[in-house]
């Protein structure tokens, strides 16, 4: 009886254990991988079809229903339910779709996921379609229509677009006395932080009101902090170093799909030591204060006077901030000012009993007549130069002026691509903890880096 | 589940190893046991041996498996992160379990001898009742370094700002405190249980031979809870190792690694990285590591036996 107990315990562990990784799901078979030529050249049946279409903003929500509506209207045959899921649960739900069969026909989809859904066979070539309905990919913005594009293949339509600029505190500004136009052209260099630094210095003020310039500063009792990132970046930095590293003439890497990370570069390193340099000088906020909320919520509380961030964030400000509030251009570094360039698409799942319908409504979502009617919302810059005009406006209408980004994107050689390559959840693992190390001075960028770039690259051996 | 195979050993039911196994009562026994036998072949018995296949295989979620035989558990040898999440994960057992079986045995002990109000003991497990992402989100909200009251009392008594879940010193600390904060109630609720269910004719006995509070506590009490705190123990040193939500809502197994524990690392691994098969392997190993830990527990605190 004691015995029988044991194994009864042992058993019930186990299952416990184990229950919470099988998930009751077995290696599925394949789904029958959609032949996207022949389907391209069959017309949608005309039969009943709903498109199941998720996205993770809840911004975005409203205006692709919007889009979707007008879409039904079009194809009365189609019906497009719309589902949004906030980020985290977003991929594991598509992974465990794709797994159980229950994955969305079209879902949209980001730069840093979609590399590896594609090798993994769950995506549709779209290139097909793409040639049989004649679509012209050259009206999307720049370089956007190539990210979705590999060895001739293609997996989604570009929607939108977004750059980084910096958000100020309109009273901070004030109170030191600094000027829009100062902090527009203000530039920075590897060796002496520039005028860029200068400026967070002045902008940082501890408990007793003195700021970063006067010797009596004290960087352990900071009041307010001249520039507040989002954490210590992982291996993209969007909006946290890419867009300082890059004016040195730093890339993450030298081409899309590249087999070779840069993290081990003179230029990269400096950058990432001068944050974690001006971190403990007290001019940037710690990464340990932004790691739990973020930190737009440190700056929407006024800890700030300046905060990186994406065009994505835009709305957040308008809603969260308890203060005046602007947008200014990046600083200007040797090589200028680079914004990474980013978008999102939709794709479609390999699983879809109906590609042909679902591609019209990708088709659709990427069209120009979308493009305009998600513009309108101004929540988010469409792929299309029409639709960056009506949120232009739409901004416009609501008394935020936003050029800031919009003239990043325009600007000759303002952009660099977001760094698409495979391997990017290893990559992440690999990078988080080594940028966490050097921001919180745990260790030096020039010890690190280098032997965790080694670690990346092993990965495409 | 294990709390019916206690009860079982301590009414006697070894004493009866002798009779005929399918007699009349223990058929009536079976078919009470029967749905949730049903239940736990279905959701445990079954994934549990599918999941030790799945650990011989390279399946990635999307492909179809394939055979690798014990390529995963080479693999895992030589895995630092699978070494630094076990340490973690130890550490994490270490700082939870002393402190919160402490606290639950004072709280059990107070609630049984000072107090019967139905109030108090509904407050003490109230934490225990709220979902543990609930918890989670609302720790991290009050232990934010910026805007979190922690941070403001302890700024208001004029100490320094602490980053509780932004560092890596004190990260698995505060998660093991938010942890004793949410489960110490209902360890106490159990033995505050096994404490009724010591007769009162004992403490007499005790009290008639001069016995002092503190005696009467260590000779008498502590001896007749035995079983009970092995049963807690035991659970909860299992749950402790399997620690996940708490850690998925706050720190995400950062900062610099000091919170990835195994259930996180196994996660990340199935669900990020899409290594399901490796993942599988490493709960093989933890599931190999539960029952080493309980067997010696079990075998230590004679949890067969008892002294009354």
């Amino acid at each position: 009886m004691k015995k029988f107990s044991l194994l009864v315990t042992m058993l019930l562990i186990l299952g416990v254990v184990l229950s919470a990784c099988g998930g009751g799901s077995a290696p599925a078979e394949q789904p029958p991988a959609a032949d996207a030529g022949a389907a391209a050249q069959t017309a949608p049946s005309g039969e009943a079809v709903t498109i199941n279409y998720w996205l993770w903003d809840a911004n975005q929500l409203p205006a692709y229903q919007a889009c979707a509506d007008a879409f039904m209207a079009a194809n009365p045959n189609i019906t497009v339910r719309i589902t949004q899921s906030g980020w985290g649960d977003y991929w594991n739900n598509i992974q465990t779709g794709m797994v159980a069969g229950t994955a969305p026909d079209v879902f949209t989809n980001h730069l840093a996921k979609y590399p590896e859904f594609a090798e993994k066979g769950q995506l549709v070539d779209i290139q097909p379609y793409v040639d049989a309905d004649g679509v012209d990919i050259s009206v999307y913005l720049g370089q956007l229509a190539d990210l979705w594009a590999r060895d001739g293949k293609r997996f989604g339509l570009p929607k939108d677009w977004d750059t980084i600029a910096i958000v100020y505190n309109q009273n901070a500004l004030d109170a030191a006395g600094v000027t829009l136009d100062e902090l527009n052209n203000a530039t920075w260099d590897l060796e002496t932080g520039g005028a860029f630094q200068e400026l967070i210095a002045k902008l940082s003020v501890d408990e007793n009101g003195n700021n970063g310039l006067s010797p009596d500063f004290d960087p352990t009792k900071v009041k307010q902090y001249g520039l507040i990132i989002n954490g210590a970046g992982e291996g993209y930095g969007q909006t946290e170093w890419s867009w300082l590293a890059a004016t040195t003439g730093w890339r993450h890497i030298d081409e899309l799909y590249a087999t070779k990370y840069n993290y081990d570069d003179p230029r990269f390193i400096g950058t990432i030591q001068w944050y974690a340099d001006n971190m403990k000088k007290g001019f940037i906020m710690p990464i340990e204060q932004v790691s739990s909320l973020g930190g737009s919520a440190a700056f929407n509380t006024g800890l700030g006077a300046l905060h990186s961030n994406g065009s994505w964030m835009i709305g957040d400000f308008v809603n969260n901030a308890t203060f005046p509030f602007g947008f200014a251009r990046l600083p200007q570094g040797p090589e200028g000012r680079k914004s990474m360039f980013n978008g999102l698409a939709d794709s479609i799942w390999v699983g879809t009993k109906y590609p042909a319908e679902a591609w019209q409504w990708v088709k659709y979502a990427a069209s120009q007549e979308c493009a305009n009617t998600v513009g309108e919302f101004g929540v988010v810059f469409p792929a299309q130069q029409s639709g960056v005009d009506k949120a232009l406006a739409a901004y416009e209408a609501r008394g935020l002026d936003v050029s800031a980004f919009t003239l990043q994107a325009t600007e000759p050689d303002g952009t660099f691509l977001f760094p698409v390559t495979d391997n990017a959840s290893q990559i992440s693992a690999i990078m988080a903890p080594a940028m966490e190390s050097i921001m919180l001075g745990q260790a030096e960028a020039a010890a690190v880096l280098p032997v965790a770039n080694q670690e990346v690259n092993a990965l495409f051996q | 589940m294990s709390v019916q195979t206690q009860v079982a050993n301590r009414s006697g039911l070894q004493q009866r190893r002798g009779r005929r196994w399918l007699n009349n009562e223990s058929l009536t026994a079976l078919l009470f046991v029967l749905p949730s036998l049903i239940g736990f072949t279905v959701f445990y018995a079954v994934p549990a041996i599918r999941g030790l296949w799945i650990s011989f295989t390279n399946w990635d979620l999307l492909r179809p498996a394939r055979f690798i035989g014990i390529e995963n558990y080479i693999k895992l040898a030589q895995d630092r992160e699978m070494w630094n999440a076990l340490v973690v994960t130890v550490y994490y057992v270490l700082l939870n379990i002393p402190l919160q079986t402490l606290l639950a045995m004072v709280i059990a002990v107070m609630m049984y001898r000072l107090t019967q109000s139905m109030l108090i003991r509904a407050l003490i497990i109230l934490p225990w009742l709220m979902p543990p992402v609930v918890v989670g989100l609302i720790w991290l909200w009050l232990l934010d370094p910026n805007i979190g009251i922690v941070n403001l009392a302890l700024k208001a008594m004029g100490l320094p700002m602490i980053a509780f879940l932004g560092l890596p010193q004190y990260a698995m600390p505060s998660i093991a405190m938010i942890n004793i904060w949410q489960y110490v109630g209902y360890t106490a609720l159990l033995i505050f249980a096994g404490l009724q269910s010591i007769p009162g004719s004992v403490y007499e006995a005790a009290s008639i031979d001069g016995a002092s509070e503190t005696q009467t506590f260590w000779k008498v009490t502590v001896p007749l809870l035995r079983p009970v705190l092995v049963f807690v123990i035991v659970t909860s040193v299992i749950g402790s190792f399997q620690i996940f939500d708490t850690i998925a809502i706050t720190t995400k197994g950062g900062p610099v690694n000091a919170t990835k524990v195994l259930n996180w690392y196994i996660y990340e691994q199935a669900f990020s990285r899409f290594n399901m098969g490796y993942a599988t392997a490493i709960s093989i190993v933890l599931f190999l590591i539960l029952i080493l830990v309980s067997m010696v527990q079990m075998r230590i605190m004679r949890a067969g036996e008892s002294d009354m």
